[in-house]
């Protein structure tokens, strides 16, 4: 059961990357990431994520795809022009891109411990209640320091998007 | 990886293997896509496909600071879409276009 899970979310994350880098309209690829996102989510449950599962139906499928959609709708982006790919990048960027996959899958054969298959409830360490207490022992300041960074982030887009930029 | 009947549970090098291929996919649209949005929605691709591995490490590790990692990825993530998508919206208004290759000042 576990494995067609994974498998069923695995080919729905993959097919829906593909869609994302073939599609030459944007809202296609922005529905597509969504579809990645949902995958995503239920193969981090299946890893025993709830919190990240949420978290990331929340704030990546929720809140920053909505931005996405709402700034191609602001920009009425329309259909890219035909891409024309340079003659090296033609011949060469297949092979090198199927040469990092092999060597990725090779490594993490070869390096990752022997470890017992991904069974759904065999961790329980991504709990809400769990993630919170190590939230605010051992990471407090690194949580701290973000809320830092989304301030600034948040001041930054003000900024950028109501300045008149010569 | 043994191919045959599909065994109940699949091992952890599965989903860092997914974690690879999406990460690739991600490369893939940014560097081939000429839409300014298109390559930013593959960048995050790319982060996405690098918090599934963390979760799985975090599995694997049987600890859940691969999640808080994870979590820190998201925050930056939305900090950046933020940055990112303002930027966007000012080089929109002064050149009305999306085309990364008619942005090119910097070029020679």
């Amino acid at each position: 059961m576990d494995a067609l899970l994974f498998l069923v979310f695995a080919a729905i994350a993959v097919i829906c990357g593909i869609n994302l880098v073939v599609q030459t309209h944007p809202i296609s690829s922005a529905l597509s990431l969504v579809g990645v996102m949902g995958a995503l989510a239920a193969l981090y449950l299946l890893l025993g994520g709830e919190f990240i599962a949420a978290a990331q139906l929340v704030v990546y499928a929720g809140a920053i795809m909505v931005l996405f959609v709402f700034v191609i709708m602001l920009l009425n982006a329309g259909t890219e022009r035909k891409l024309a790919i340079r003659p090296w990048g033609k011949y060469l960027g297949a092979p090198l891109l199927l040469l990092f996959l092999g060597m990725m899958a090779y490594l993490i054969q070869r390096i990752l411990p022997p470890s017992s298959p991904v069974v759904f409830g065999a961790f329980q360490g991504g709990t809400p209640a769990e993630i919170g207490r190590s939230l605010f022992t051992v990471y407090l300041l690194p949580f701290e320091v973000t809320s830092v960074l989304i301030l600034i982030a948040i001041l930054g887009a003000i900024v950028l998007a109501r300045k008149e930029v010569d | 990886m043994p191919l045959g009947p599909l065994p109940a549970a699949v091992p952890p090098s599965w989903y860092l293997t997914l974690s690879a291929i999406l990460f690739a996919l991600g490369v893939l649209g940014f560097l081939l896509r000429r839409n300014i949005i298109t390559v930013f929605m593959s960048i995050e691709l790319m982060l996405n496909a690098v918090n599934l591995s963390f979760v799985t490490f975090s599995y694997v590790l049987k600890r859940a600071d691969g999640h808080i990692f994870s979590f820190f990825v998201m925050v930056v993530a939305a900090a950046e879409a933020a940055v990112g998508l303002a930027i966007i919206l000012t080089v929109f208004k002064n050149r009305q276009t999306l085309e990364i290759d008619e942005v090119s000042t910097l070029k020679n």
